[in-house]
């Protein structure tokens, strides 16, 4: 899994943060724009472009964009 | 022989007070009109008043089919109602129905309780009674205030959610027949969609000075959505089988439960189907529940041509979920 790729369609799912600010580390439940439809946004995006399922507890218990990298990579 | 059963008429009811995305970014500035515009695709939903209930928009809805389809009202001999928020535990409100539309009291009433797979399952009971011989014209009733279940600080339920009801006549003849059916049940998510206390095992616990959020609509949307991304391929793939299709190219029009823009385009794509054959109508009204599929049909009525046929897809709380192909006469 390449992990700038999943950083940039993690970012796409955002309209206001820009881009620049995701990193691997960013705790994203932290950033100002998240919020319940962005997380559902982000498990479709998972489900079209990873084939895999992440739950609501999965993003809840991941800090960093790492830790839900690290998921997806798990359940692939 | 078995009789056919059909789609007569349908005719739907919107309450008069709209709430709009601006009126509800003044309530939550975290939001802005474009945004909510844009992910759920909902420009405004209709809410009841507050002394109106599901009975009260169940008669205007049929009121309405009576006069848009000429129907008499005599004509009808059962009434179906699909709620989750009925006007008392008991009587069921189909009986309240009865009385003030003046349906002849020779009519069998029942409530029954499903949400967005409702309307699949109430034509499923209808064409069920009629393939029986238990009734000829049966009225189908989806009625729903789910504002009245949702708390006003909930931002998301009340962005989503509109309250509706639509009024159906199922008959031996119509414009769609109905066709063959997939039902399916999974109790096991049955905490995702919830309003909690209320009723017998637990129930309401808000006081003047404290509010419990269990007294409450509460959804699971991360939850619901997995389901739906689980559920819904396979339930589009077995009605398609069941009868006798195969693929989406086999089928003109698809309906699915209107729950968010959002969600309906992922499963659009993942399913393989293209833009123009699926239809939506939510943006002046919401997710209305069980409304949506008669809803869409009514408004998109116009485009549906002999022999065409459209699969129906109703999914959500329960989880429940049903599917059925209409062919149009």
């Amino acid at each position: 899994m390449n992990k700038e790729e999943f950083i940039q369609f993690f970012a796409e799912q955002f309209d206001e943060t820009e881009p620049e600010e995701f990193k691997a580390e960013t705790e994203f439940r932290q950033l100002e724009e998240w919020d319940s439809m962005v997380a559902l946004m982000v498990i479709a995006m998972i489900d079209e472009e990873y084939n895999v399922k992440v739950s609501g507890d999965d993003i809840r218990n991941s800090t960093t964009i790492a830790d839900l990298m690290a998921v997806v990579e798990s359940k692939k | 022989m078995m009789s056919q059963a059909y789609i007569k008429a349908i005719s739907y009811y919107l309450p008069e007070h709209i709430l709009t995305n601006e009126a509800l970014v003044k309530e939550f500035p975290e939001w802005t009109v474009e945004k909510v515009a844009k992910k759920v695709g909902i420009n405004q939903r209709h809410i009841s008043a507050q002394d109106e209930f599901t009975s009260d928009m169940a008669i205007k809805a049929s009121q309405k089919l009576f006069e848009e389809h000429s129907i008499d009202k005599a004509d009808i001999d059962f009434i179906l109602l699909c709620t989750q928020s009925p006007d008392y535990f008991l009587p069921t409100t189909a009986c309240i129905v009865q009385d003030r539309l003046g349906i002849p009291t020779s009519a069998g009433a029942l409530d029954y309780n499903q949400g967005c797979s409702g309307y699949v399952y109430g034509l499923a009971l209808a064409k069920g009674l009629i393939a029986g011989g238990i009734a000829k014209n049966v009225l189908l009733i989806t009625s729903e205030v789910y504002s009245k279940h949702i708390h006003q600080s909930d931002k998301g339920n009340r962005t989503i959610f509109g309250d509706a009801a639509s009024a159906s006549l199922i008959s031996t003849d119509g414009f769609a027949a109905i066709g063959e059916f997939e039902l399916g049940t999974d109790g096991s998510g049955f905490d995702d969609l919830i309003v909690k206390n209320g009723a017998m095992k637990s129930g309401t616990k808000s006081t003047d000075t404290n509010i419990e959020m269990d007294d409450f609509l509460f959804m699971n949307g991360a939850g619901v959505f997995n389901f739906t991304l689980a559920a819904v391929p396979s339930l589009v793939e077995n009605t398609l089988s069941k009868n006798q299709l195969e693929g989406v190219e086999s089928v003109d029009w698809f309906v699915f439960h209107q729950a968010n823009s959002f969600m309906l385009n992922h499963l659009r794509k993942k399913i393989g189907i293209e833009q123009e054959n699926f239809l939506m109508h939510m943006q002046d009204c919401g997710n209305t529940v069980s409304s949506t599929l008669p809803i869409v049909l009514k408004e998109h009525h116009e485009k549906f041509k002999t022999g065409q046929k459209a699969l129906l897809a109703g999914f959500g709380v329960g989880y429940s979920w049903g599917g059925n192909v209409l062919t149009f006469c």
